[in-house]
């Protein structure tokens, strides 16, 4: 089993190493296949080591030591347990299916190679982000996809806007590092080992300093923030739309922005030790989720509206884990990888098929045109939504219930963020596929279902997405939470230290879910009625006043960074470089060195070249010299 | 010996070696006479030269005479050096003004 | 014997190449720099069966003042040792396919440097160490001088004053040195066990510490570094910056530390504080240079900050992480250096506003460059990170908020490296770029040897730590008291 955890990284390592080294040597469109492949043989392994891997058990390979000095040790190693597991299914299995996506997505684009040497570096990346055993390795992989997310995002370097979305990706997730990197330090210092285990296991020693435990989480939390694009580090992620829309549909919906809550569920315990670190996870996901729930009402551009989506989802995420309740974190994190991949692709084939046109008001009517892509990104949105037996419904009608029990307010905001989620995805669904076409007729003639490369991804995913929530059915259906029972060996230890509630009465849960049902509907009702029935289209920027108008600019989030921190910053770099460095520093050292010079043009004046005052000097020194010998 | 130094005391020899001395210097910075200069530099050296002739013979060690006989020989190749320089010096500017000799100078 | 041709192979190199003709100057260089490369190479053989004793040379040189020519090669020499003779020959081969007027005198100069460079690391005697220093400033002195760009004369004099200013005070400290020394010698065994009292060793740590300061540079004593690296020649830019400054960081650790404990205790707070202050007022103003030289200058001063800081950190982590740092940053700092010349060879421009588009045009050359500047904003599994990472432990072990403060190096580096590689390399190709012949022959040799290097180390670094550990906890124990 050591082996085939080895394989699980180094087959998408080595689909990406033959593809950027032996790219151009291989046969045109290749590199497509192979990069699927190596992914496909790597889930192909993670399904072997499930089948015999027990939910308690856990599998540890030490590939080498790493940084072994003084009196700590790194080991280049890799952990494989239940909560690895079923990222490791999610990562290996939608990353699979991404990449098949991706042969018929890019088809024909000059750096189709280069796209799939990226996707599969990604892959590596992020298994290793997902299986590393101590948090430098964890880090190794979060920088890492980080780095892949930057060159995917950039993936068209042509464009300008698109290289200024990368580099603000990589640099706002930078900030979020930092935190991660400090919080590494703290443990290091205080724990003696960055080992995962080891300090889960240390941890409730450490826990009388509660100070310390709370400033560890806080910065491992900076960290998620950044990756998941969290308050106050988000606005990366809508920017990061401009890369190729299986990227947003890998990275930026399904695997990478999830890490930060994987790596809490990793270190549950920690955070668990620290419950105003929860308090203020759970707020922070409060009110990104409503947030950004609010600005994606009024996008127009079909993928910034799912990338609003994904980060109040996001939001959801963290509500769960700042309510103690890990599993169900990890629960909405595979359901929302299933739906909001499938809702990427199915926006990507929307694209495909319109040739690049993003603008919900330009489309409208393709349900006949494309229906195999309007069936499944239908069932996505209904999932997302809430829409009672999909899997969104479960997964969040879990988060719901625990909010309920803990904090009503919490419960209200997410309920009503929740409900704009139906909105704005069927504000998105009607506006794209109802009505009539409202493009340009030539563009309409070209439009056409895509390959089956790109729909046997969104089929798949489309039946993930609807039954998913059969991993996590509530006990009201009188079947055990297979999540929370195969998650156990991970959860349990934090599980005794958060004190729980009884839990809602069954009578209670059915009364939320039908709830949370029937406000789903209302809201795509209340969508179908404005936009199939009125036919009414998104008005034009210029029209929009007042607080509409601040929705649709995102509530000048981008503005007040640009002007509060990125442009004074540049500012300062400006006077240091030619003000401070130039006209201060280095005049300092210069006026050093004419003060010198002009010294001695002034003393050598008096060398006149006159004998008689050189010999008067001489004889003056001389009685000088006499007269101190004689006074001391 | 002993009795002629006895009737003059050391106090004496200094005392004149001295006036001899700062004489010379004197010479030296006011007159401008680049010749009068030399001779007063040789004053300056001589009136070392009778220092050491005294001391030398009040200590009762030859010593310092054999200084001073070493002084007159370097004293007249210097003055042989020195009137050839001040020959040269006249040749060229017309006058023995030192004057006129700052060249040297910044 | 191994530790004499170790030291002279390159002086005799240098006259070879000189005596030989301009024609062929480049590849003789060559050979005899690679020459001393399978010395060095032959020689880490020899130190892992016999350890460092194979290399003690020791020959009474000058009776009075007790001078001796004293050689030794520990772990810390060996790795600095091997950082100048790796990067020299992929220096001489970078100028390769380069019209370089009078190739025999400055390639005789560039091995001539390498000479004086690894008698500084080598150096066991305090005096012997000085005149190595000093030798190394000539014949760079030189290259810039005679090869350098157009402001090239004032700028040189002020980088030869400023160093030379700096260099006299160490000096004046070395002396100082040998008369509170009781057995009267430069010896560096003796110097590290001797007794000073704090006032006189505070006195001594600024006469040694400006010095080094000015050589790395530490910020406010970095003025002469951006203009000289953006005049002087490319090859003398990749010595300057690539393995000179290291002679300062590894000054730092061999003779500041453990010779002055009392005077790094008391002042090793200021210069602490200094080298973070260095850290990030280097990065901000990288964030808006013009050059991309003057730009890649501004960065070596932040990183080269956090190297000197974590020295000061005086703690283990800290001292590995620099030495694992200069290393890995001699090779990136040369890398990208090669890059720019590269660019500007095609392009006959270095301002960051007139490039563009290159990435399009170079595809393998735009592949190379990228790395190393990940290698240079550590990014893990490159070399960078390893370093960076124990020199912020390091620090914070020191001070946690110094090391945040440090840390933000990490975003800032990220900020500036990327945009420069965005104006310069992507985008749609500028008017000063119509045509962009990707890497030559030995534009590949260079670059890939050093991805080579950027990826073994940062996945493998173990060997490094290994090789100075003991060095680094025997100098430790002498200036921790």
């Amino acid at each position: 089993m050591t082996f085939l955890g080895l394989m699980i990284p180094l087959l998408p390592l080595l689909g990406f190493l033959v593809n950027g080294l032996l790219g151009k040597y291989l046969p045109k469109g290749s590199a497509g296949w192979i990069g699927s492949l190596s992914v496909l043989a790597s889930f192909v392994c993670v399904l072997l080591i499930f089948k015999d891997l027990q939910a308690e058990q856990a599998i540890s390979i030490d590939v080498f030591n790493w940084i072994a000095l003084g009196d700590f040790s790194i080991s280049f190693g890799l952990w494989i347990d239940a909560l690895t597991m079923i990222m490791l299914m999610v990562v290996t299995g939608v990353g699979f299916l991404i990449h098949l996506y991706s042969i018929g997505y890019m088809h024909g684009d000059e750096g189709f190679t280069r796209f799939f040497t990226y996707l599969n570096l990604f892959i590596f990346f992020m298994l290793l982000l997902v299986m590393g055993s101590n948090y430098l390795m964890m880090f190794i992989g979060w920088e890492g996809v980080g780095l892949c997310s930057y060159l995917l995002i950039g993936f068209w370097y042509k464009n300008e806007p698109f290289n200024d979305a990368a580099q603000k990706a990589f640099v706002m997730n930078r900030i979020g590092d930092l935190g991660f990197l400090l919080g590494m330090f703290f443990i290091l210092f205080h724990f003696g080992t960055l080992d995962i285990q080891t300090v889960e296991q240390l941890a409730p020693g450490l826990a009388s300093n509660g100070g310390l435990i709370m400033i560890i989480t806080l910065l491992l939390f900076i960290g998620a923030t950044g990756k998941s694009a969290q308050l106050p580090l988000y606005t990366w992620l809508p920017d990061a739309m401009a890369g190729p829309t299986p990227v947003s549909a890998l990275i930026h919906a399904a695997t990478m922005v999830t890490a930060g809550i994987y790596m809490i569920v990793r270190s549950n315990v920690l955070f668990a030790l620290a419950p105003d670190t929860l308090t203020i996870i759970l707020w922070v996901g409060v009110i990104t989720s409503l947030f950004a729930a609010i600005i994606g009402l009024k996008q127009n551009d079909i993928k910034k509206v799912l990338a609003y989506s994904t980060v109040s989802q996001l939001g959801l995420m963290f509500v769960a884990l700042g309510l103690g309740a890990f599993s169900s974190g990890i629960f909405h994190l595979v359901t929302h990888a299933f739906f909001k991949a499938l809702l990427f692709l199915g926006a990507g084939s929307v694209i495909h098929a319109l040739h690049g046109e993003q603008d919900i008001r330009k489309m409208g009517g393709l349900k006949k045109l494309i229906p195999i892509t309007y069936i499944t990104f239908i069932l996505a949105s209904l999932a997302i939504s809430g829409f009672p037996l999909l899997s969104g419904f479960f997964s969040k009608d879990e988060i719901l219930a625990h909010a309920f029990e803990q904090n009503k307010i919490v419960w209200i905001v997410v309920a009503v963020s929740s409900f704009l989620t139906a909105i704005y995805m069927f504000r998105l669904v009607f506006l794209t596929f109802f009505n009539n076409f409202r493009g340009s007729d030539e563009t309409r003639s070209h439009i056409h279902e895509s390959p089956w490369t790109m729909t046997f991804p969104l089929v798949v995913l489309c039946i993930l997405a609807v039954l998913g929530g059969l991993i996590g059915l509530p006990a009201i259906f009188h079947v055990s939470h297979w999540l929370n029972t195969y998650l156990a060996s991970v959860t349990e230890p934090s599980a005794a230290l958060i004190h729980h509630g009884d839990g809602i009465s069954h009578g209670l849960e059915i009364g939320l879910m039908c709830f949370a049902g029937l406000a789903a509907i209302v809201a795509i009702y209340l969508m179908y009625r404005k936009y199939v029935m009125q036919k009414a289209i998104p008005e034009s920027e210029e029209s929009q006043q007042g607080f509409i108008k601040a929705i649709a600019n995102k509530f000048y989030v981008d503005e007040f960074f640009e002007n509060a921190i990125v442009n004074p910053v540049f500012k300062l770099s400006e006077w240091f470089g030619t003000f401070f460095d130039k006209k201060i520093i280095d005049q300092i050292v210069n006026r050093t060195a004419t003060t010198i010079t002009s010294g001695g043009q002034a003393l050598r004046l008096s060398q006149g070249g006159n004998t008689g005052t050189y010999v008067l000097a001489m004889v003056i020194g001389i009685v000088v010299l006499f007269i101190i010998r004689l006074l001391i | 010996m002993e009795h002629t130094t006895q009737l003059v005391p050391l106090n004496w020899y200094l005392l004149l070696s001295t006036f001899l001395f700062c004489l010379g210097v004197m010479g030296v910075l006011i007159r401008r006479n680049a010749i009068i200069i030399l001779m007063c530099i040789e004053l300056m050296l001589n009136s070392v030269n009778m220092l050491l002739v005294a001391f030398s013979s009040y200590s009762g060690n030859s010593d310092g005479q054999v200084f001073v006989f070493f002084i007159m020989v370097v004293a007249a190749a210097e003055v042989a050096v020195g009137l050839a320089l001040l020959v040269s010096i006249y040749r060229n500017l017309g006058s023995t003004d030192i004057d006129l000799l700052n060249k040297l100078k910044w | 014997m191994m530790t004499i041709l170790l030291l002279f192979l390159p002086l005799l190199a240098a006259l070879v190449v000189l005596l030989g003709g301009s024609k062929h100057a480049s590849s003789i260089a060559l050979g005899l720099a690679v020459a001393e490369l399978a010395v060095t190479a032959y020689a880490i053989n020899v130190f892992q069966t016999e350890g460092p004793e194979a290399f003690y040379v020791f020959h009474t040189w000058i009776d009075s003042p007790k001078v001796s020519f004293h050689l030794g090669l520990d772990g810390l020499s060996l790795v600095m040792v091997i950082l100048t003779n790796l990067l020299v020959p992929l220096i001489i081969l970078s100028g390769f396919n380069r019209t370089i007027p009078n190739a025999k005198g400055y390639f005789s100069l560039i091995l001539l440097m390498q000479f004086a460079l690894v008698g500084v690391f080598m150096a066991m005697d305090g005096l012997l160490y000085y005149i190595f220093w000093e030798v190394a400033l000539i014949p760079i002195y030189f290259i810039a001088l005679r090869w350098g760009g157009h402001n090239r004369v004032a700028i040189t004099l002020k980088f030869f004053i400023y160093t030379l200013a700096g260099s006299l005070l160490m000096l004046f400290g070395f002396i100082m040195l040998y008369w509170y020394n009781p057995e009267q010698s430069f010896d560096i065994r003796e110097l590290y066990t001797m007794v000073i009292s704090q006032e006189n060793q505070s006195w001594l740590f600024w006469m040694f510490f400006l010095a080094f300061a000015i050589k790395i540079p530490i910020v406010p004593f970095h003025t002469w570094q951006a203009d000289t690296y953006r005049e002087s020649p490319t090859q003398g830019t990749m010595l300057l910056s690539g393995i000179m400054l290291k002679m300062g960081i590894y000054s730092l650790i061999r003779w500041l530390l453990p010779v002055l404990p009392l005077g790094v205790a008391k002042w090793g707070q200021l210069a602490m504080i200094l080298c973070v202050i260095g850290i990030v007022y280097a990065s901000i103003i990288a964030l808006k240079q013009k050059n991309l030289k003057n730009l890649l200058a501004y960065s070596s001063v932040a990183h080269v900050g956090l190297i000197a800081a974590g020295i000061f950190a005086l703690n283990i982590q800290g001292l590995q992480g620099s030495v694992v740092q200069m290393f890995a940053h001699g090779v990136n700092v040369v890398g990208l250096f090669f890059c720019a010349d590269i660019i500007f060879n095609r392009t006959n421009t270095n301002e960051i506003s007139e490039l563009g588009g290159i990435r399009n045009l170079a595809p393998l050359f735009s592949t190379m460059f990228t790395i190393v500047v990940l290698g240079s904003i550590a990014l893990p599994l490159t070399n960078g990170f390893i370093g960076e990472f124990l020199l912020l432990y390091g620090v914070y072990e020191y001070n946690v908020w110094l090391s945040v403060f440090a840390g933000l190096t990490i975003i800032l580096g990220a900020a500036y490296m990327l945009r420069m590689f965005k104006k310069v390399m992507l985008g749609q190709p500028s008017s000063y770029v119509p045509e962009f012949p990707d890497l030559y022959w030995n534009e590949k040799i260079v670059l890939g040897v050093f991805v080579l290097i950027i990826f073994g180390m940062g996945i493998y670094p173990q060997p490094i730590f290994n090789l100075v550990e003991p060095v680094l906890q025997d100098i430790l124990s002498h200036s921790i008291l």
